[in-house]
């Protein structure tokens, strides 16, 4: 035994240690593979020796193999072994290994478990502390789930070396094993207070780290980190804190506005540019979550940017690419206050940096505007020019077109300049984004018609010069623009005016070398060509020239029909066909022209990309039913097929469409033509759009002809926008003057009059007009499309599982799993140690969970006290909603009037509205009381089932007996039923499913199903139970009347105003009134009163009027209009049904009359 | 929170590696050659972030580098961690190794990759976790002042 531990370590002084290992693989630099792979043999041999320190030494120079990119999973085994070693240098190499190569998929990891467990319980601190930072990186979620507690319990370790550890590890067990996060909460959160800042910095991290993905759930710990950031002057702290701000100020306004002071001084007093930074971007976060315009916060903002300024303008490239990043979340909520500087981006695009070039670009998105647009574009175009790789100028290609062609177009004031923009583009060799720039053509030249003869002289130009586009390679994806110049010109042929060249420039032989999909279209639009060609000719009789033309056809289609593409072959030996039978026709002299055209006849309009989606599905259609009957499992296997394919094949003839003939085709369009007409969403072709081009002013002026050969240029044929950007200054400046004398005349003439007129000179944005009307074709979306934004999430989000409420107390089953000591494992640790750990785990809890108790009451307080705050804000909000509402920009109007309304509508749920405090209020009546037992209830609407309500009933235990064996029975009427469980009789009673003792009340519910609601009902029931005492026990009964208001089958739902003024509209509401006199409470606590007891929601409130709505169960549509008089409130209300309507206000009358 | 630690020298050889998310061997040398074209076309004097793109399979990562003579730190981090605070990081990184191994040079990451606590340097300048073990080391530098360049760096070979 002793020779042979003598002779391992004889061994081990020729074995090859670490450094020997990366020396050799120096030495070995021709042939490193071989000599690596000689190397692992070695090491092989080295694991099957017994001697640890071999092995340790084996594993060390594995891992560093793994760093670069050898596998050594299948040393597994042995790395655990090496993890295992007594010793803490084998050990700590062990541990390297497993967290540099242990993953989910290790098989072996389960054996570490109890390895680890007894690291993470040893003497040593190291040991423990190796072991977690091993963890940490391959931790499983069956090892999560063994070792939660033990590391919890190390979470309060003497040390705080460990304490930190276990507190940034537990992280990783939240992530793998979501059900420890309640558990480990409260001490996760005492952590934040520990006394070391090492413990309490890595808290921080914890928790800001959670709260970045599930933020929610942490706002009640903003008052702890409020406090924390302002009393901590560790700036690793700070950040973290000040970032997990600006993921939570979104979900709480009032938060935003406490932290603005606090952030400014810290902006104001830190030298540190890191928080500096940080501190600027969450106030940026906290302004976009408040509403823009109040002055106070002009200031900040105006801080924000110039601190910004600073940092773009440092010579620091660090600084300056973190300014502009920030610079662009502030212009997404204040444009304003970043276009001023403007001069500063524009410097930054000349930067030499990419990273800062390519921010800059992303801020000058937000900047352009009708002004500046052309002069910003051409300022790219420069750089379009002077790019160097393809990455960056392609970046700026798709810039340019982001920037024109955001919100619909906005800022063009002459598409003319755009599509010769567009043209310049395509001059850009080896883009990818080929199809970007054709997918803008195309959608210009189909939305705005005025452009379209430009557009196609234009593309006709394009198509000229294919050979200058397409010359390089096949691949070149700036061919795609070929596609879209081909099917304008053919599309909007009759715009063309040297047709037949450009018919010639699409029929020449290089065109078959472009991509199937393009030569597709070019055959396509060659007939559309042909057609509107032929027609020119046959109507100015020059029969020989529609000859010609289709001879030309015939000879040159024939090397589409042998094209590759399937398309290609099919679209053209169709068309050579029908050509050919066009010439037929002709030879007869018959004329062909007007039924060619109607081939292409009609208008194509732009589809929405969502269109589909949002088509609604009709009511009573349910996409999951079955159409035919399912086939029953009770076939027998051999018959199955053959009925499966014979309900096929009749569900394939049912489908055949029948033969449509030209007539119903001719009807069905005129159907279609009036049904466009109907369609709101469908904006018509006005008379003549050529006419009303001609009639726009200031295009005269800009003749397309002069876009001719004639203009020296840099490709021939090619247009520049310069010209466009010239003509466009003088066309605005023309319009000036013109502007100018006008005014000038009008002073001339109003001088005496007004005087005002004097100040408004300056010319503002609007005041250019653009050089056409632009009709904007907006695209086709389905009636009654639903504006709903789903947002995907992806339900794989790993951190979806710890959206977890962590206010909730902890219920007795949510505790961490402890594990005992197995029995083999008692061998080695002493036995008394399993259960002290055990009792300490548990002891805490207890007192976290009172801790939690009273935290909760206090934060009920604070609710109350914030409440009141939100009402105060509330009439604020009010005014800014009007303001909203006025503003154009409708969508965001909506969205927002609609939070604010949701918000109203919840406060004034909860009872407060103003500064002074309502009575409390609660919807629980009374139901019956004796001696013995006190009952209240409630009844709610269910929102699942049409036809059920649930009770829910108060037992409250007056006397000092104890109750139990209670039964609740209540008799049915025809129209309202206790729901039972199955089996028992209408006469049975329900037993209530626990026992009181004495001064004692808990809450039981009952569902009851109804088949009316428009009318009040009242069932007699009875309480059954047994009271028992010292002196025996006796049987007692009560007897109740449950009284199902109407109000009760009402669920407060939320209302869009804009969908109540349609419900209003609609027509198909009964309507009915009230008046009730002698009201002497203010207008708030009736609506709060209404809102709380009959169950309505605000929809919207102008001063002592207001709306509101609520929906029963059956769907019901309830609206009322509030008003108050002086001392009187009359109420309309409108209603489905008349009955329901007028029940429910008398219950009204009653409620109101009691104030 | 980091996501990864490389250090590499200028000819893209990994000296010092560290994943903190589970990837296979390829993916990892992948990830160290793409990063090391991406920051090796950079000129010294430009801004030491990047977008990383789909690298390590999510937008939001960023690389953080600094380049010490011959060798290149990279830090890729999300959106959580302050950039100019893990530059901060890397020059604690960087100066703790030089406590380390007295005037640490790229030999000293070659040869001493187990020893001095190398291995542990990362762990304990960057915790476990990911999460920035914060002020263990930084307690002593004011992480405000970014302008402090390595005072050693001349002996950084």
């Amino acid at each position: 035994m002793a020779l042979k531990m003598v002779k391992g370590s004889i061994d081990r002084m020729f074995d090859k240690n670490l450094q020997d290992l990366v020396r050799g693989i120096r030495n070995h630099k021709e042939d490193e593979a071989k000599y690596i792979s000689q190397c692992i043999d070695e090491i092989k041999q080295e694991l099957k020796q017994d001697n640890i320190a071999v092995k340790a030494n084996a594993v060390c120079k594995l891992t560093y193999l793994q760093m670069l990119g050898y596998d050594i999973s299948w040393a597994a085994f042995n790395i655990i072994e090496v993890m295992s070693a007594s010793k803490f240098t084998f050990k700590r190499i062990g541990y390297l290994a497993a967290s540099q190569c242990f993953h989910e998929g290790t098989d072996v990891i389960m054996l570490t478990t109890n390895q680890i467990r007894k690291d993470l319980s040893s003497p040593n601190q190291y040991d423990t502390g190796v072991a977690l930072t091993g963890l940490s990186c391959f931790v499983t979620p069956d090892l999560a789930r063994d070792l939660a507690n033990d590391i919890m319990t190390l979470m309060s370790h003497t040390k705080p070396y460990i304490r930190k550890k276990a507190v940034l590890i537990m992280y990783k067990v939240f992530l793998k094993y979501p059900e420890s996060l309640r558990p480990a909460f409260p001490r996760l959160k005492e952590k934040l207070e520990d006394p070391d800042p090492g413990v309490q910095s890595a808290a921080v991290n914890v928790i800001c780290e959670l709260a970045r993905r599930n933020p929610k759930n942490y706002l009640s710990l903003a008052p702890l980190f409020f406090k924390l950031m302002t009393s901590s002057t560790n700036n690793w702290v700070l950040i973290k804190i000040i970032k997990l701000f600006g993921a939570l100020t979104p979900l709480e306004p009032r938060l935003g506005k406490k932290l603005i002071e606090p952030l400014t001084n810290l902006i104001h007093s830190t030298s540190a540019m890191s928080l500096l930074y940080e501190c600027v971007n969450t106030v940026i976060a906290v302004l976009i979550s408040l509403s823009s315009g109040m002055p106070n916060h002009s200031a900040s903002i105006q801080l924000c940017v110039q601190k910004l300024r600073i940092l773009i303008e440092d010579s620091d490239q660090n600084l300056k690419y973190l300014g502009l990043l920030a610079m662009s979340k502030i212009l997404k909520t204040h444009p304003k206050s970043v276009q001023s500087h403007k001069d500063l981006i524009l410097q930054c695009l000349d930067d030499k940096d990419e990273s800062i070039r390519l921010r800059a670009l992303d801020l000058l998105y937000g900047m352009v505007s009708k002004k500046n647009l052309m002069e910003i574009v051409k300022k790219l175009m420069i750089h379009v020019d002077k790019a160097e790789g393809t990455t960056y100028r392609d970046e700026l290609l798709t810039k340019i077109i982001d920037i024109c062609s955001q919100s619909n177009y906005q800022y063009i004031t002459n598409f003319e300049w755009y599509i010769s923009i567009l043209v310049e583009l395509t001059r850009l060799e080896g883009t990818r984004h080929g199809h970007l720039i054709a997918a803008q053509m195309l959608d210009v030249a189909i939305r705005v018609k005025a452009i379209r003869k430009f557009a196609v002289s234009q593309m006709a130009m394009l198509l000229d010069n294919a050979h200058l586009i397409a010359s390089n390679t096949q691949r070149n994806g700036i061919c795609e623009v070929l596609y879209a110049a081909a099917w304008i010109c053919g599309e909007f042929s009759e715009h063309l005016e040297e047709a037949n060249q450009t018919l010639e420039a699409m029929l020449r032989p290089k065109v078959t070398t472009l991509p199937g999909h393009i030569q597709a279209v070019y055959v396509q639009n060659m007939v559309k060509l042909y057609a509107s060609i032929l027609q020119q000719k046959e109507q100015a009789g020059e029969k020989e020239a529609a000859q010609e033309i289709t001879q030309l056809m015939i000879e040159r289609l024939p090397q589409f029909v042998q094209s590759a593409d399937l398309e290609v072959q099919e679209r053209a030996s169709c068309i050579l066909q029908l050509i050919k039978y066009i010439q037929k026709l002709q030879i007869k002299e018959v004329p062909v022209a007007e039924e060619v055209i109607a081939l292409f006849a009609g208008e194509l309009n732009p589809v929405a990309p969502k269109a589909q989606k949002k088509v609604p599905v009709p009511e009573g259609l349910d996409l999951d039913a079955w159409i035919n009957e399912p086939p029953s499992d009770s076939e027998s296997e051999d018959e199955k097929p053959k009925t499966i394919f014979h309900d096929e094949e009749q569900r394939h003839s049912r489908h055949r469409q029948p033969e449509i003939d030209e007539e119903e085709l001719a009807r069905r369009r005129e159907a279609r033509k009036q049904e466009q007409a109907n369609n709101p969403f469908y904006i018509k072709s006005s008379p003549s759009p050529q006419k009303r081009y001609q009639d726009t002013p200031g295009v005269e002026h800009i003749p397309v002809v002069q876009i001719d050969l004639s203009v020296p240029l840099k490709v021939p044929g090619m247009p520049m926008s310069d010209q466009y950007v010239k003509l466009e200054e003088e066309r605005r400046h023309k319009q000036k003057l013109e502007k100018d004398k006008k005014k000038k005349k009008q002073k001339k003439e109003k001088r005496g009059k007004h005087h005002r007129h004097n100040s408004l000179q300056t010319e503002s944005e609007e005041d250019i007009a653009p050089a056409h009307r632009v009709d904007i074709i907006t695209e086709e979306m389905p009636e009654n499309a639903l504006p709903s934004d789903e947002d995907d999430k992806d339900p794989n989000d790993p951190y979806k599982a710890l959206d977890i409420d962590l206010d909730k107390p902890l219920a007795d089953s949510e505790k961490l799993p402890v594990q005992r000591h197995r029995n083999v494992e008692a061998l080695k640790s002493p036995d008394s140690e399993a259960p002290l750990v055990e009792k300490k785990s548990k002891k805490p809890k207890k007192k976290e969970k009172k801790h939690k108790d009273k935290e909760r009451e206090k934060d009920k307080g604070k609710k109350k006290e914030k409440e009141k705050k939100k009402s105060s804000k509330h009439k604020k909000k009010k005014h800014k909603k009007e303001k909203e509402e006025k503003s154009k920009d409708k969508k965001k109007s909506k969205k927002k009037s609609h939070q604010n309304k949701e918000e109203t509508a919840e406060s004034v749920q909860n009872g407060t509205l103003e500064d002074e405090p309502l009575p409390p209020m609660s919807s629980y009546r009374l139901l019956a009381e004796n001696p013995y037992i006190k009952m209240t209830y409630d009844i709610q609407g269910n929102l699942q089932h049409d036809s059920q309500v649930t009770v829910s009933v108060i037992f409250e235990n007056k006397s000092s007996s104890f109750l139990k064996s209670m039964e609740l029975n209540v008799l049915d009427s025809l129209n309202t039923k206790m729901l039972r469980p199955e089996g028992s009789s209408v006469h049975d009673g329900i037993p209530v499913p626990f026992q009181l003792p004495p001064g004692i009340s808990n809450e039981a519910q009952f569902v009851f199903t109804l088949q009316s609601i428009v009318m009040a009902q009242k069932l007699k029931g009875t309480l059954s139970f047994i009271v028992k005492n010292d002196e025996g026990s006796t049987h007692d009964k009560l007897d109740f009347k449950l009284h199902f208001s109407c109000a009760s089958y009402l669920i407060t739902t939320p209302c869009y105003s804009d969908a109540f003024a349609k419900l209003l509209e609609s027509g198909d509401l009964h309507m009915s009134s009230i008046k009730v006199d002698g009201i002497s409470i203010s207008f708030q606590h009736l609506l709060a009163k209404i809102c709380f007891h009959h169950h309505f929601s605000v929809v919207e409130r102008v001063d002592s009027c207001a709306s509101m709505y609520s929906r029963s169960i059956q769907g019901h549509h309830v609206c009322l209009l509030v008003k108050k008089g002086e001392n009187s409130i009359s109420i309309d209300g409108k209603c489905n049904d008349s009955t329901l309507l007028s029940n429910l206000l008398d219950e009204m009358k009653e409620t109101l009359s009691k104030c | 929170m980091i996501n990864a630690i490389l250090v590499f020298n200028n000819h893209g050889k990994p000296r010092l590696v560290r994943f903190y998310q589970h990837l296979t061997e390829e993916v990892q040398q992948q990830i160290i050659r793409e990063t090391f074209h991406l920051v090796l076309k950079r000129d010294d004097h430009i801004c030491n972030f990047l977008e990383c793109g789909s690298l390590f399979g999510g937008s939001d990562y960023k690389l953080i580098y600094r380049h010490y003579a011959t060798l290149y730190f990279v830090f890729c981090v999300d959106s959580s961690e302050s950039e100019l605070g893990i530059l901060d990081l890397i020059q604690v990184f960087v100066e703790t190794l030089d406590k380390c191994f007295e005037n640490v040079c790229e030999l000293d990451l070659i040869f001493h990759m187990d020893k001095g606590g190398l291995s542990a340097a990362p762990s304990r300048a960057v915790s476990a976790v990911k999460n920035i073990n914060l002020p263990e080391i930084p307690r002593n530098i004011n992480i405000g002042d970014i302008n402090i360049k390595v005072p050693n760096l001349s002996q950084f070979m």
